[in-house]
């Protein structure tokens, strides 16, 4: 951990201590914990892939000759595609594995997993998994750093930042660059959302002012606890907002009914344009996809040009996985500060 | 079989049915006692043996155990065993019951439980009357409740007739589903299934007002929240036979310790608030709860080391109950005659076994304790059959010297 006198001074030309102090952690489990020039040491390391990754030629060799493995054993096209990018453009050999959800749940299997693929020696390893502390788990059972993809319901810490990233371009072009202030309303499947919990940690870290908005069923208890507001009334929780961060229904992880119907929760909580008036003139649209047309987002709303960020946010997320696999790998290439 | 001789013991201090315990000297002889304090003095080819100091104590009397786990029961001082039906073959059966009853002797009494319905599938009753006959003590639901009301009350009122204590699960299922952690911060948090608090109240309601209208005697086998807590404390202030028991987990820990994902802490019902957990300790002390028992479950790795959600619920308690408790006595919450109480004499009384006394004429089932000795607990040092104990790497105070079953030296 960080000691609290590696906090740099306020006004100061480092945001962050040198070398490895500014992210002083081998995996990415979570974002919870994390300090805020932690958090903004690896938005700003981003920064460069995003503009590499804006070129004709997109490819570095920094991370040459190291293996990562994509190990996911929960479907995901999206994320796998961007972190298989990601690791490919920084020069990585990376490979996929695809888990066979029935083959996973029994016995030792999620363990002999992690210690086939440690005895491979990788140099990185990502992993999503249907459980809440699965990464953690198999972290504790490797060499290499791990990085977490989306475990369960707990954290999705690369999603946290290349959200906190898409902001911060945002706010750049209007002219401001600081989170605190800010107003950002999260709405949706808070209870099921692992993007919720690292997107409130990343946020409230950085100083900005988090509603959550849901209906009863899907707010989970206590979650005021983490520095946020919960609200149930979505006009209400946007009057005013900056920020307005749409989620997915998840219904795959629902038990039971939560929800009447989509066409009722559209009714109380899709973000229409009539809604959308409702918060900052500019406010700025973001959802982390896949989206669900004409139940928690308007077409209208999704295809708002300057506003919705939602495209931003896939092409960030290349950019961030980059930064993350690239600033954890430090360490075994032996850089200056890091090895 | 080979008679034993009269067994004395000495010099140590006994544990009475109340006030602190005395010292003095206990007889035994054909497996029952026939002195204790004052009046007991050793004979001519007894086998003496010095107590020095300890506690002579009742052997503990472990209500709801599902394994048979001999080390860990003798090391903890447990001479009998009330063994959950929830196990591979479920006792729900006459020869299950039977077989099971026969598995400890003669060292472990196993008093079996018999399953409440047919798989414990909350549908069917099973053969009460028959298991009965072949050695059940009492009835019980296993690890869930019986969600049908209807059956419930047709069960409650047959038991009642059979003179058979009902212990139950407490916990709405539907309410509950598939919760893994109570509904709060930590919970929240860590992005796991949760369920409201509630889930044990809304079940401990229904059960004492179906044992209220049926006269039925219901042992509800843990209670962990405050409002469940009130609930019991009212029933009892109004004369139903409804009795509570809790495991060391609940007044030693509250859902702060799942905080790692650790999966030793994963149980059943799951942690709960700190406010719960104080409920549970003033409950132990005003007299609302009645047993503590162990919840013995040994669960190795392929059940445990797992991400949270996917591991089986349980840990392995019978080594730490008897220090755990005398823990509450350290704190000031009970006194020593009270820990045994809960330990050995209430247990015994609800499953109707002659046991859980230091009386003349009872069995002579007998644990020595130095109930100050220090020791740490230790996940892979455990007698038990599996280290799951969250209590890994604490220190406690309290441990059994030597246990006698039946006046029968054992280890």
């Amino acid at each position: 951990m960080t000691s609290p006198d590696a906090r740099p001074e306020p006004g100061t030309a480092s945001r962050y201590p040198a070398g490895s102090a500014a992210f002083p952690h081998r995996d990415l489990t979570g974002l919870a914990g994390l300090a805020p020039w932690e958090l903004l040491f690896l938005l700003d390391e981003a920064e460069q892939w995003v503009e590499l990754n804006r070129q004709p030629h997109k490819r570095v060799d920094r991370l040459a000759g190291l293996t990562i493995i994509n190990a996911f054993f929960e479907n995901s096209t999206r994320t796998l595609l961007s972190f298989e990018i990601a690791g490919k453009r920084l020069g990585a050999d990376v490979v996929n594995m695809h888990v066979a959800q029935s083959s996973v749940k029994k016995g030792e299997t999620l363990i002999d997993t992690a210690m086939t693929l440690n005895a491979m020696h990788p140099d990185a390893i990502v992993i999503r998994h249907q459980s809440s502390g699965a990464v953690r788990l198999i972290a504790d059972k490797v060499d290499c750093p791990v990085l977490n993809a989306g475990d369960g319901q707990n954290e999705h810490p690369t999603q946290g930042l290349l959200d906190a990233l898409t902001i911060r371009t945002a706010l750049r072009e209007r002219g401001r660059e600081d989170f605190g202030g800010l107003t950002v309303t999260i709405c949706g499947d808070i209870l099921h959302s692992r993007v919720a919990r690292s997107n409130i940690h990343c946020l409230t870290t950085l100083g900005a002012d988090v509603r959550v908005c849901a209906p009863p069923a899907l707010m989970p208890a206590g979650i005021e606890a983490m520095k946020v507001t919960p609200m149930h009334d979505f006009d209400a929780a946007l009057e005013g907002a900056d920020v307005v961060m749409m989620l997915r229904l998840q219904q795959e992880r629902m038990e039971g009914q939560f929800i009447p119907s989509p066409r009722e929760y559209r009714h109380l909580y899709g973000l229409t344009p009539e809604r959308l008036a409702k918060a900052q003139p500019d406010a700025l649209v973001m959802h982390p996809g896949p989206m669900n047309r004409g139940v928690e987002i308007d077409s209208t709303v999704a295809d708002l040009a300057g506003r919705s960020l939602i495209t931003r946010q896939v092409e960030m997320g290349v950019a961030i996985r980059m930064a993350c696999l690239e600033v954890l790998t430090r360490k075994a290439r032996g850089l200056e500060g890091w090895a | 079989m080979k008679t034993l001789a009269p067994l004395t013991i000495t010099n140590g201090r006994i544990v009475g049915p109340a006030g602190e315990p005395q010292a003095g000297a206990l007889r035994c002889a054909d497996g029952r006692v026939v002195a204790v304090g004052a009046a007991a003095a050793p004979q001519d080819g007894d086998r003496v043996i010095d107590a020095k100091g300890a506690l002579i104590a009742p052997g503990l009397v472990d209500l709801g155990a599902f394994a048979i786990d001999k080390p860990a029961f003798h090391f903890g001082g447990i001479t009998r065993a009330a063994l959950m039906p929830d196990q591979g073959t479920v006792l729900d059966k006459p020869a299950a019951v039977r077989f099971a009853a026969q598995s400890g002797k003669p060292d472990l009494w196993v008093h079996p439980l018999a399953a409440a319905t047919k798989g414990l599938e909350g549908r069917e009753l099973a053969e009460l009357a028959l298991m009965r006959d072949a050695g059940a003590k009492a009835v019980a639901t296993g690890r869930r409740w019986i969600a049908d009301s209807g059956t419930m009350h047709r069960l409650l009122s047959y038991c009642a007739m059979l003179g058979l204590v009902v212990v139950t699960h407490s916990e709405d299922g539907g309410l509950a589903g598939n919760a893994v952690a109570t509904a709060g911060e930590m919970a929240t948090r860590l992005g796991l299934p949760s369920a409201p608090a509630e889930a044990e109240a809304l079940a401990v309601a229904r059960d004492i007002a179906l044992a209220e209208l049926t006269g039925a005697r219901l042992h509800l086998r843990q209670v962990t929240t405050a409002a469940a807590l009130d609930l019991v404390r009212s029933a009892k202030a109004r004369g139903v036979a409804v009795t509570a028991g809790v495991t060391p987990a609940h007044f030693m820990l509250s859902d702060v310790s799942i905080g790692d994902f650790r999966t030793f802490t994963r149980l059943s019902p799951p942690l709960r608030s700190e406010a719960d957990r104080q409920a549970v300790r003033s409950a132990l002390a005003d007299g609302t709860i009645d047993v503590i028992a162990s919840g013995h479950d040994p669960r190795g790795p392929e059940d445990k080391r797992l991400p949270f959600a996917d591991a089986e619920p349980g840990m392995a308690g019978a080594e730490t109950l008897l220090p755990l408790t005398l823990g509450l006595v350290r704190d000031g919450v009970i006194d020593t005659a009270r820990a045994f109480a809960l330990l050995a004499s209430n247990p015994a009384a609800l499953l109707g076994v002659d046991a859980g006394r230091l009386e003349v004429g009872a069995q002579a089932d007998i644990a020595l304790v130095d109930p100050d000795r220090p020791w740490v607990v230790s996940s892979d040092k455990m007698a038990a059959a599996a280290g799951n104990t969250p209590f890994d790497r604490q220190g406690v105070q309290g441990r059994v010297t030597a246990l006698f079953k039946g006046g029968a030296a054992i280890g």
